[in-house]
């Protein structure tokens, strides 16, 4: 088990290295960016990056520099806003984003899960092909489409929720909506796949010999090994949640670290897009480093595998 | 002996058989040996398996009927794609404008179809060039296998953790929005997934011991490549392909609904959705409906024709 | 001797796409307290089927119970609700499934699943249904069960997760054990050790054991009788004695013949030729006609009635008719 950390620690940081220099090299190389001497911004903004990105050095010593900064966590100054940091935009941002991500998950999970094992059990019956021509549609449907038409409906022209913002409970459902109902539909139909699966191994029917009632096999013997692949692919839900922050804090007017960063985006604000880029990315990153440990922990066989099998 | 009182059902009791039926019966052997399913080559069988799916072929319709018109759309309509006519602007969908008009007063129905040429265009390309990147690094870490096939599987796993769209946003902030950066930035990332299945694949070809068979037994190697390999090796690479579309068609309308894909006033359906936004507060519904409707089915058609291929061509799953 | 278990024109069909399939065409068995019955036939045949009848764990749909009664110590089970069904199952009636590779849950410990039958059944504490997994780990030979408990199935050798299947079926101490194929899957070495359990079980135990199996080697070793079963039906049945030493099906002598045996030397073994037939539409008359060797024009028209030799040995064969014997005899003479 520890080699098994140990190696995706290893693959997490280098990962994560990769991604800070890609964006080195990326911000370096456009014209405009605060690396480029042909800028032509403010004489406060000016003294601002010379401060922070040292552009007098080399770019060696830059790059060094801006590893360090990123360590310790220090984004930098934003080229738009003078008197704010990257770090002021996160520290306001971050968190509603955070809110709004972790109860898209919440959300996501229980009801894909929910759907998914309903359709297996009902295997073949109306209820299965309801649950997965619904679980279809909703990959199909774009978050952003999604979101508008949801506004248009139910905010707009039914007056039932509010429009936008980021107010109150009642504020919060239709982004939420918009965003969940993809991953919501990507884990049922998972589920619905590995639960049929589960269904016909033969501890299934030795749990049905020893004379379980139906609930019990289903909760203890079926629901925890057909949840495993939902767990290998949370990582991916997880960056598909975050970049879907993006649009939907941008229709909702959801005060987020998403809006700032498309707003960053439109306004060509590259400190501020790096430094969400690199925050996002590590965030990401080291939340598949927890999944995979996850994983490790509640699948039993894997510490054997890696031990023996790599 | 005495006769057991039991007699199954269904026969004729001891004393009511006629004595000429005791006479020893000409066997035909091979009969019972008989094959009696007609063996159908896979790609029939698997063909037919796709057709007697109803929401796939629905699928395939769709998409059949998307490409003739986003090919033949715009040449019979009367306007221009981006020319504006403010005067008009917001006309519901009547006889002269199907679809209705955008706030600049540009036909709806002249850009949805405008909007599917990009659509497609991203998808194909992509999983195009996914396909062949895929397969020649796929195919040599497989092939090559030992400690080469572990460095670029390393470096797979390493790519694998990158958040895919960041990147892609990213590449296109320095690149700057257009139609061929966006192909670019989707494939720099998107050939991972279809690497490793490809390399999976041929592990499991080199693993395969009815080739070395077949070679013996003097099969042609054009035969053994259409009888043993496509039909083992192909089915899972086909199936990736038909849902990279999809994902590469979200993917670009995600980009210019956030201002980084194709940019206005040219039309993408992601572009279209992006200045609707306004429009929906208004009540002009169907600047937004079109490209929304367009973009979710085109998805919806080649997931489903996805999952139709993945069930159609699974030889394991073949009866 | 009493009867524990008696199965009467049991008829069990599954429905698919292609049609119904035939899988159990009317069959009657009986085991006795205490004793070996063994169920042989090849893969196919409804052995398998006609286990997980007993069970009722038949699924429903595609497959039914159509027909028939199974009377478990005088009540019939094919017409209990499948509540009182589930109070049978593991503390009455127990099953053993083929692979112990896949019959046990791979992300629960082995304690838990030994221990979740007994408490399902019994109100016992955790400390009472530990002690009683411990006994069963000693009574069916694993080593160091104190630990053992604590692992998870992948940690255990085929052999080993085969004798925790066993002490899982035996846990609540049932008065049935219906072992499927349960040596199939394992080395020879193994499978030999795991025979030897059966028969220490059942001398510890007095539990009646059905033995689903298509090898005859095992059934030579701890069956005490054999019923054999053809596309369906049980063609016949006997005493071990009977069955090896005096079989009276064709079919019966093809199984015999197709094995090795060490009493016997100087033998080929010779293949039954053919294949059975297919369960869709079987044949109304005898279902091993096409394959057998002196198949005559009765048996494609006419099942034959069911013979008995003793009061312990029947067969359904239209070679114990006269007619039949005469005809045998006027080949003989003519050759």
């Amino acid at each position: 088990m520890l080699r098994y950390i140990l190696k995706r620690l290893m693959i997490m940081l280098v990962t994560l290295w990769i991604i800070v220099t890609l964006t080195f090299i990326l911000m370096v190389s456009i014209p405009g960016s605060p690396f480029n001497s042909e800028r032509g911004t403010n004489e406060a903004v000016q003294a601002n990056l010379e401060a922070h990105y040292n552009l007098d050095e080399p770019y060696i010593i830059q790059y060094l520099l801006y590893l360090k900064s990123i360590v310790t966590f220090d984004f930098g100054p934003s080229i738009k806003q003078p008197s704010q940091t990257v770090n002021d935009m996160l520290g306001r941002g971050f968190p509603i984003s955070f809110e709004l991500g972790i109860m898209t998950i919440i959300v996501a999970v229980i009801s894909g899960v929910t759907l998914g094992v309903f359709a297996a059990l009902k295997h073949n019956n109306v209820i299965d092909y309801l649950a997965m021509g619904f679980a279809v549609l909703g990959i199909s449907i774009p978050n952003f489409v999604l979101a508008t038409l949801l506004i248009q409906q139910l905010a707009v022209n039914l007056e039932i929720f509010p429009v936008a913002r980021w107010l109150s409970p009642a504020h919060m459902i239709l982004p939420i909506t918009a965003l969940a109902t993809g991953p919501m539909a990507i884990i049922a139909r998972l589920t619905r796949s590995t639960m049929l699966e589960v269904l016909t191994q033969d501890y299934i029917k030795m749990a049905r010999a020893k004379g379980l009632s139906p609930w019990k096999i289903i909760i203890k013997h079926a629901l925890k090994n057909a949840l495993l692949p939902v767990v290998t692919i949370m990582g991916t839900l997880l960056a598909s949640i975050l970049t879907g922050t993006f649009v939907i804090e941008k229709i909702f007017a959801v005060p987020g670290m998403g809006k700032y960063f498309v707003e960053s985006i439109n306004q060509r604000d590259y400190p501020v897009i790096m430094g969400t880029t690199v925050f996002y990315s590590s965030f990401l990153i080291i939340m598949l480093f927890l999944v995979d440990i996850a994983y490790g922990i509640l699948d039993p066989r894997i510490k054997i595998h890696k031990k023996g099998g790599e | 002996m005495k006769l057991a009182n039991k007699t199954p059902n269904s026969s004729l009791p001891p004393s009511e058989v006629p004595d000429e039926w005791f006479t020893w019966k000409e066997q035909d052997r091979t009969a019972s040996e008989a094959v009696s399913r007609p063996s159908l080559s896979y790609w029939k069988d698997a063909w037919r398996r796709l057709v007697k799916n109803k929401l796939a072929m629905a699928g395939l319709v769709f998409l059949i009927l998307l490409v003739i018109f986003a090919v033949f759309g715009p040449i019979f309509s009367p306007y221009d794609v981006n020319r504006q006519d403010l005067p008009n602007q917001y006309q519901p969908p009547s006889a002269d404008h199907w679809f209705g008009t955008d706030s600049a007063g540009r036909d709806v129905f002249t850009r949805t179809w405008y909007g599917a040429r990009i659509s497609l265009f991203v998808g194909l390309m992509a999983a195009l060039i996914d396909f062949t990147i895929g397969i020649i690094y796929g195919g040599i870490s497989g092939y090559k296998g030992g400690r080469t096939d572990n460095m670029m599987m390393r470096i797979i796993e390493i790519l694998y953790g990158l958040p895919y769209l960041l990147v892609v946003i990213l590449l296109l902030v320095v690149l700057g929005p257009s139609l061929s950066t966006i192909v670019i930035a989707l494939t720099v990332t998107g050939w991972v997934g279809m690497a490793r299945i490809v390399r999976g694949q041929v592990l499991q070809i080199k693993n395969f011991e009815f080739i070395l068979a077949s070679k013996s037994f003097g099969t042609t190697t054009s035969r053994i490549i259409r009888k043993n390999l496509l039909p083992n090796t192909m089915g899972p690479i086909i199936v990736q392909m038909t849902l990279t579309v999809p994902s590469a068609i979200f993917a670009e309308a995600f980009l210019s609904f956030l201002g980084l894909g194709i940019q206005a006033p040219f039309a993408s359906w992601g572009v279209m959705a992006n200045d609707a936004l306004g429009a929906i507060l208004s009540g002009n519904w169907w600047t937004l409906f079109f490209p929304a409707f367009f973009i979710s089915f085109t998805m919806f058609a080649f997931n489903v024709l996805g999952d139709g291929l993945q069930d159609a061509l699974d030889p394991k799953l073949r009866k | 001797m009493d009867t524990i278990l008696e199965v009467k024109n049991l008829h069990v069909t599954f429905s698919t796409y292609g049609g119904t399939i035939k899988a159990v065409r009317g069959v009657d068995f009986h085991l006795n307290k205490g004793e070996t019955l063994a169920i042989v036939g090849e893969s196919g045949c409804g052995k398998s089927v006609t286990s997980n009848a007993i069970m009722r764990l038949i699924p429903d749909p595609p497959g039914k119970i159509t027909n028939g009664t199974i009377v478990f110590k005088d009540k019939d089970l094919t017409a209990l609700p499948e509540k009182t069904m589930r109070s049978i199952r593991g503390v009455d009636i127990s099953m053993i499934f083929q692979d112990p590779m896949t019959a046990l849950n791979p992300t629960l410990t082995i304690g838990t699943q030994l221990m979740e039958g007994v408490r399902q059944h019994h109100r016992i504490t955790s400390d009472q249904a530990k002690s009683k997994a411990l006994e069963m780990m000693h009574l069916v030979g694993i080593p160091n069960p104190t630990e053992r408990l604590k692992q998870y199935p992948h940690q255990f050798s085929g052999g080993m997760r085969q004798r925790i299947v066993i002490a899982m079926a035996l846990i609540c101490e049932p008065e049935l054990l219906i072992a499927d194929e349960p040596t199939t899957a394992l080395d020879v070495t193994i499978q030999a050790q795991i025979l030897e359990l059966f028969d220490e079980i059942q001398e510890a135990t007095g539990v009646s054991i059905i033995l689903i199996t298509h090898d005859l080697g095992v059934v030579a070793k701890i069956a005490d009788r054999i019923a054999v079963m053809y596309a369906g039906k049980i063609i016949e049945v006997g005493t071990k004695r009977e069955i090896f030493y005096d079989p009276q099906h064709p079919y019966t002598k093809g199984l015999l013949k197709s094995v090795p045996r060490l009493d016997v030397t100087g033998e080929k073994l010779v293949p039954i030729d053919g294949t059975p037939p297919d369960l869709f539409s079987p044949p109304k008359g005898c279902p091993f006609t096409a394959r057998c060797p002196f198949a005559m024009e009765v048996c494609d028209k006419v099942y034959p009635v069911t013979t008995e030799q003793s009061d312990t040995h029947k067969v359904d064969c239209w070679l114990q008719d006269e007619r039949a014997k005469q005809l045998l005899a006027a080949s003989a003479i003519k050759q």
